[in-house]
């Protein structure tokens, strides 16, 4: 996914010579290569220095240039999050802070590496947007709409790579609109990120049992699409959600609220990261699994 | 990775205003700022005096002999950034000198109509970033030379500092990088008063001292001067080189102006009396 980000960021700033790079001594792989080499005077590596990576960001939007701020989630938004609030949101100036490899997807390298409650930290803060795309082409969609977009600061949540091309066939991007990559009749599941490959494996299996199932990528956290929703817990008779993020503050409350505030009357299933710091030093998918996120053990939580 | 040092960088060096310092008129605009805010601070129970008093010099002799006028009706090539955001009196009261600010947004400080509060806020005319956060203006400040750099323009950003938020671990980042990136068109002032919320600062942080020294290990021009002389602001700015970042110790004195405030504590965050709004303004307008 972040060669995909990298791409689609060379791609603007061929075209726009207002897009700059900060990043924290921290480089995507890819096209970024080109982009350093070819605009020099807009790649700008801080170093090790995230809350001035946010902060000098801020100060090239406050000039009317258009910035990504690029690193690891946990030190895109944690390290420097009063520069993300302040600098950034207060001011409200259209920069796009880059959570790359988000979630749990760095399992080996431990907690210091997972942002298990990011969605949660940034949407808090007024003016923030929040985009999370599930493969690469919804990354290479999502970070287009970020270098041309002038709303005001976006968390752009990313994974890291070998995600697999899950949206090729599927209806338009639009930025803040649910995305269904498969319709079906009886189950929806609701998802977004680098999970959404796991989610699909569940529809996969509730087909196979005889279930018309649909998928959908919600790949803008913030401002939620508060209307698609309701309409899928109104239309089906059992939502799924499934998320890599904690329990609080993700998809799966927000979609508990917008089910209470709609009346809803589906069964609703949530599935999320535990609200806990597990020590499990496996593969991504090991550590997704002690957490409860698995497709065997969601099958059989929905049965 | 950095972009050539632009011509146009060392050039402006040159181009920037003659030196036509006029040493009477610093001292009466002076004089009138620190006048306007205790006006103001008789309509609000509570304001940063102290802190505004200690920088007036510095933020009068960047706004008003430094930063280069612009064409007609538009703003100034330059631009300033007042990191230590509880100072912005003495910024509003100044663009309210220059026509920037009105008099009706500064009568309507602090109050529920007003556009104005304690801290600067961006969209205000004339406020170029919001700070009120401490450590935050001069990494805002390197990008904003960075993106003057890269639109190839040779704008030159004024940012003060207080003493206290040089411990701010952000602010040595944006030291370090300022520097690294050579960035000749960054000026930066420490409004040096050796006083924050608990004591004096060599009190409390002896290491901290001597700063000029720390700023030049970092790879800053640096210059101490007294922070309430603006001839020699003036000219500590001018005969800068300009093919890095220079940074201006200015030795000041909180509440400078008014004896019962100079160096006493509680006039970081309070209004005088009416008794004392006497006292202050004939202390001031005595001031030579």
């Amino acid at each position: 996914m972040r060669n995909a980000f990298s791409e689609a960021l060379y791609q603007e700033a061929s075209a726009n010579p207002e897009i700059y790079v900060v990043v924290s001594d921290i480089s995507p792989a890819g096209s970024m290569a080109k982009f350093s080499s070819q605009y020099p005077e807009r790649f700008i590596n801080v170093g090790v220095a995230e809350q001035s990576m946010i902060g000098i960001a801020a100060g090239l939007a406050l000039k009317r240039c258009q910035p990504f701020a690029y690193t690891i989630a946990t030190f895109s938004l944690y390290r420097p999050f009063e520069m993300v609030r302040d600098d950034l949101c207060y001011q409200n100036l259209p920069v796009t802070v880059v959570g790359m490899g988000a979630g749990v997807v760095y399992s080996t390298l431990g907690g210091t590496h997972h942002s298990q409650e990011d969605i949660a930290v940034a949407g808090a803060i007024p003016n923030m947007q929040i985009v999370a795309p599930c493969d690469p082409l919804e990354c290479m969609e999502a970070t287009r709409w970020c270098a041309r977009q002038k709303t005001g600061p976006v968390y752009l949540r990313i994974g890291k790579a070998g995600e697999p091309v899950m949206t090729k066939d599927a209806e338009p991007w639009r930025f803040g609109k649910i995305r269904y990559l498969r319709r079906g009749t009886d189950v929806c599941i609701l998802t977004y990120g680098v999970i959404t490959a796991m989610a699909a494996k569940v529809a996969d299996a509730l087909q196979s049992q005889g279930k018309s199932v649909s998928l959908a990528s919600v790949h803008t956290l913030k401002p939620l699409d508060r209307d698609g929703i309701a309409e899928a817990l109104r239309t089906y008779a059992q939502v799924i959600v499934i998320e890599e993020h904690a329990p609080q503050g993700g998809l799966a409350a927000q979609s508990k609220q917008i089910a209470w505030d709609v009346r809803a009357t589906c069964r609703l299933d949530t599935f999320t990261l535990q609200d806990a710091f597990i020590h499990n030093y496996g593969s991504h998918d090991d550590l997704l699994s002690a957490h409860g996120l698995s497709p065997a053990r969601i099958l059989s939580m929905v049965a | 990775m950095i972009g050539p040092l632009l011509n146009s960088e060392m050039d402006n060096v040159m181009a920037m205003r003659p030196n036509s310092f006029d040493a009477s008129a610093a001292v009466a605009r002076c004089k009138r700022y620190r006048r306007r805010i205790l006006d103001m601070s008789q309509r609000v129970s509570a304001l940063h005096i102290a802190g505004a008093f200690s920088c007036t010099e510095i933020v009068d002799c960047i706004y008003n002999t430094l930063m280069r006028p612009g064409p007609p009706s538009e703003p100034s090539p330059d631009t300033f950034l007042m990191s230590k955001g509880h100072g912005c009196m003495i910024q509003y009261v100044i663009l309210e000198d220059r026509g920037v600010l009105s008099a009706a947004a500064l009568d309507a400080y602090c109050t529920p109509g007003g556009q104005l509060g304690v801290h600067p806020d961006y969209g205000n005319p004339g406020i170029e970033a919001s700070t009120g956060s401490l450590g935050h203006g001069l990494s805002m400040a390197v990008g904003m030379t960075l993106a003057e750099r890269g639109h190839g323009r040779d704008g030159i950003v004024y940012v003060v500092l207080s003493d206290g938020e040089l411990q701010e671990g952000s602010t040595w980042e944006a030291v370090l990088m300022a520097s690294s990136f050579r960035l000749g068109n960054l000026v930066a002032f420490v409004d040096n008063n050796d006083f924050q919320s608990l004591g004096r600062t060599s009190q409390t942080h002896p290491s901290f001292y001597p700063l000029t020294d720390k700023f030049t290990a970092f790879g800053w021009e640096t210059v101490e001067v007294d922070g309430h002389d603006a001839g020699a602001i003036h000219q500590a700015v001018l005969a800068r080189g300009g093919d890095r970042p220079l940074m201006v110790v200015a030795r000041t004195t909180k509440g400078k102006g008014v004896s019962y405030m100079e160096n006493v504590p509680i006039w970081h965050y309070r209004s005088p009396s009416p008794e004392e709004y006497q006292v202050a303004i004939k202390e001031v307008e005595a001031r030579q």
